[in-house]
């Protein structure tokens, strides 16, 4: 008779929950009870407040549901352009009605380029998605759904201005200039960044949440000493940093000092949020309770509420946070409401934290369908235009999943560069203890990236080899 | 030469450094028009302007963080902590950001940033304003660690530091500020900053220390001789890298060495130190490496720190136990909790005697 299964007397009984999502779950049931009250207490509160539940109330938040902050848009969801006093002059050169021939192609091609840049990115993003299931990434942060605020946003800067992002910024880097496989190569886990961030205006992508606002407002401080020094004239708009951050990062205080430096300093800055509603797990309910546009006012700079499944809008509202900051009206914080449509990253499962249906309603406010039903409406694309475009973007699929499987790993004694940018004595010591380990194999191979002199493969090695079987005999 | 104060070095350093780059800005709480809490930065802003000497919100992270960001674009930010036990709240942009940003964009980012850290005890502060971090730093890649000493290296190493492409933490003892000393404002051909300074020749025991501790040791060196003892003092100065090469020189010559610092001995940079010298020198040694250091333990009150911080006769004290003059004291094993009364076998207290009187 098999006896019976042991029985939980008590809490310390029971066996402590794994940490998912990257969250510590140091205690049993009681902390993650609590952890769940908390977030149910807050959604609660603010669907008491007046405001809808995070989970459902953007982008359709309005003035008229307590937020002071109105969500600024030109596009309804099914594509109709709608005039906005306050955006319209942001987006005087796109508008193929309003131009003579000359500046109505150039609106098209522009209007074009925005359409493919979001095909291109969605059709990458899926290509990289894949290629991690194929195992060939470790790991891959999809953009699926934040195309709009993206590229929107990206296309706004001018190749002076210097990009400060996150880590889903995939879009923003391809804008920037970013060859395909420069985006793979950490997440293969090849290098430690994929370009050169002066080649392209953009910096290596930040895992630490929010540090990249203090490293963009510092970047824009270095502007104003510059036209101190008289390298930057000013008078044809400031350079500007742009910091790009999650709805999560708005809660950590490396983004609340950046703010107040930069609004204390005047700084030429953007801040470019994405709140697209979900940090891993932790809805933005859970981060604050007013909408993260009015957090600016404390801080002593405007912040703007955008619609970041309207790439015009988006272009329009980032354009005019770019030139305050250009001729010395300081920082702006810009909160694109957006949807995350996918997973945190490749290792995590957004269903076991939120509804179906709201992922069918988002949907519903799909950026790319959006801005081609506009297109279609004022004849800059038809269905050969949309089929060229789709080309385009097959074509850099083919070119990501190419470069990333051709990409091969860095001989072993790379591990020793750039730790320091002059020499240090200390480091070249392991270097070449440890190039002489290798060394000691024989194969002529491990050492061979020129630096642990792999002369010495053959008989040496093979003799060290057997010198260290005797030291470990002894 | 001029006669100079170690604080007044560090700002004559400072302002040389400015004069001759417009790269270099200074930042840091209450640097600009107070001159800094410690007038290290005195004058400076006058000179060269609210921009290039920044008075900053108080916000450690920020300071760090933004100068990664000013370095970015090409400036020599040497950032002032204001006190040591502040520098934590900084961490992750010194550690995950400034020291590995290098590295992380294969070589394209140089972050030639200087981080100025008043440190350690011995002038009587409150609590957060006598802590010695230095391990937490030289423990972390990417970065250079200092620490100075005297007025010469304060104006030449702060030089070297804020003109190094690495991110340098630089340690600034307290209680020296107000050292006086003969400082060349010009020196031909400097020590290297990641170079250890044979400050007192000896033969019987090398003793290696840095910062705050390098004159209590000299004065330990002189009582050492009056009881005919010859005791070589090595200021370490560059504390990552560490100059294991001099160390090791002066051990192979004396056989013995004893390391104090006032950070806690657990992981502190006394254990690298003896690891590598028993690694280097071991035929050599006499005895096994001594460490005289703070306990493990917060920083305690200032009536109590006195006994915290290693003086005079605690060095000497270590001096006796490397020469094998006292015993050093071994306590009780711990006792084997999930035996009842103790590990079997386990004498307990009784062998701390034998072991003492071995």
């Amino acid at each position: 008779m098999p006896s019976e299964p042991a029985v939980r007397t008590g809490p310390t009984a029971a066996t402590p929950p794994k940490a998912q999502n990257g969250h510590r779950a140091a205690t049993p049931r009681d902390a993650r009870a609590d952890r769940k009250n908390v977030a149910h207490d807050v959604r609660k509160d603010v669907r008491e407040d007046g405001r809808a539940d995070a989970r459902t109330d953007v982008p359709r938040q309005d003035p008229g549901d307590g937020a002071s902050t109105p969500t600024l848009r030109v596009l309804t969801e099914d594509g109709t352009r709608l005039p906005d006093p306050d955006l319209d002059r942001w987006l005087a050169d796109l508008d193929p009605a309003a131009l003579d021939d000359d500046a109505r192609e150039a609106a098209r091609t522009t209007l074009l380029r925005l359409f493919e840049d979001m095909v291109v990115a969605r059709r990458i993003d899926a290509e990289a998605t894949a290629l991690q299931r194929q195992g060939e990434l470790a790991l891959w942060p999809p953009l699926l759904g934040q195309e709009a605020a993206q590229v929107g946003s990206a296309r706004a800067l001018r190749d002076d201005d210097f990009v400060f992002s996150s880590y889903r910024e995939h879009a923003v880097a391809r804008v920037r200039g970013a060859e395909l496989v420069d985006l793979v190569r950490v997440w293969r886990g090849v290098a430690v960044s994929g370009w050169d961030p002066y080649a392209i205006g953009m910096a290596s992508p930040q895992v630490i949440i929010g540090a990249q606002t203090l490293h963009a407002t510092g970047w824009a401080m270095g502007v104003q000493n510059d036209v101190d020094a008289g390298r930057v004239d000013a008078s044809a708009g400031l350079p500007v940093g742009v910091a790009y951050l999650g709805d999560g990062a708005m809660s950590q205080g490396d983004v609340n000092e950046a703010f107040v430096f930069a609004s204390t300093y005047r700084s030429p800055v953007v801040f470019f949020c994405q709140n697209n509603q979900w940090a891993i797990s932790e809805p933005v309910a859970l981060q604050s309770r007013v909408p993260l546009a009015e957090r600016a006012r404390g801080f002593g700079m405007p912040g703007v509420r955008v619609d970041g499944n309207d790439v015009l809008a988006v272009l329009a509202v980032t354009r005019a946070a770019l030139d305050r900051a250009r001729h010395d009206g300081g920082p702006t914080l810009i909160e694109a409401v957006t949807y995350r449509m996918g997973p945190h990253t490749t290792a995590d499962d957004p269903k076991r934290y939120r509804d179906a249906a709201e992922v069918e309603e988002w949907t519903g406010r799909d950026p790319l369908a959006r801005f081609e039903a506009y297109l279609r409406s004022v004849g800059v694309l038809d269905d050969a235009g949309a089929a060229r475009v789709q080309g385009v973007a097959d074509a850099a699929a083919a070119e990501l999943r190419a470069g990333c499987v051709a990409l091969t790993d860095p001989p072993p004694l790379s591990l020793f560069e750039h730790v320091y940018a002059e020499p240090h004595h200390a480091l070249e010591r392991e270097r070449a203890e440890y190039a002489h380990y290798l060394e000691s194999f024989g194969d002529g191979e491990d050492g061979d990236d020129g630096a642990g002199g792999p002369g010495a493969a053959g008989d040496r090695a093979a003799s060290g080899a057997a010198t260290s079987v005797t030291g470990v005999a002894r | 030469m001029s006669t100079l104060t170690v604080a007044k070095a560090l700002g004559a350093g400072l302002r040389r450094a400015m004069t001759d780059d417009d790269r270099v800005v200074v930042m840091g709480e209450d640097v600009g028009r107070l001159g800094g809490v410690y007038r290290v930065t005195d004058g400076l802003q006058a000179e060269f302007g609210p921009r290039r000497v920044l008075d900053t919100p108080l916000a450690e992270s920020g300071i760090i963080g933004t100068a990664v960001g000013l370095a970015y674009r090409g400036y020599r930010p040497v950032c002032e902590i204001q006190f040591d036990g502040f520098v934590f709240v900084a961490f992750d942009q010194i550690l995950s950001q400034l020291a590995k940003m290098h590295a992380r964009t294969g070589g394209k980012v140089r972050l030639p940033i200087t981080i100025r850290i008043p440190v350690g005890g011995g002038i009587g502060a409150a609590e957060h304003h006598s802590e010695s971090p230095e391990a937490l730093f030289a423990h972390t890649a990417g970065l250079r660690v200092v620490s100075v000493a005297n007025p010469q290296d304060a104006y030449t190493v702060l030089r070297q530091a804020v003109a190094c492409d690495d991110p340098v933490i630089f340690f600034e003892p307290k209680r020296r500020y107000h050292l006086k000393g003969e400082v060349d404002l010009d020196p031909v051909d400097p020590l290297p900053m990641d170079r250890a300074r044979v400050v007192r020749e000896g033969h019987d025991v090398t003793l290696v220390t840095w910062g705050g501790l390098v004159g209590t040791a000299l004065d330990a060196a002189v009582a050492a001789s009056d009881d005919g003892v010859s005791v070589e003092v090595i200021d370490l100065r560059s504390l990552s890298p560490i100059d294991h090469d001099t160390v090791a020189a002066s051990v192979r010559k004396t056989g013995r060495v004893v390391v104090t610092h006032e950070a806690p001995r657990q992981a502190g940079l006394g254990a690298e130190i003896a690891a590598t010298v028993t690694d280097r020198c071991f035929e050599y040694l006499e005895a096994a490496p001594v460490r005289v250091t703070g306990h493990g333990m917060p920083y305690p009150p200032a009536k109590l720190e006195g006994h915290y911080l290693p003086d005079l006769d605690r060095i000497l004290d270590g001096v006796d136990r490397v020469l094998g003059r006292v015993e050093t004291f071994v306590p009780a094993p711990v006792p084997d909790a999930a035996a009842p009364g103790g590990a079997p076998g386990s004498p307990g207290a009784t062998r701390t005697v034998e072991a003492v009187a071995r």
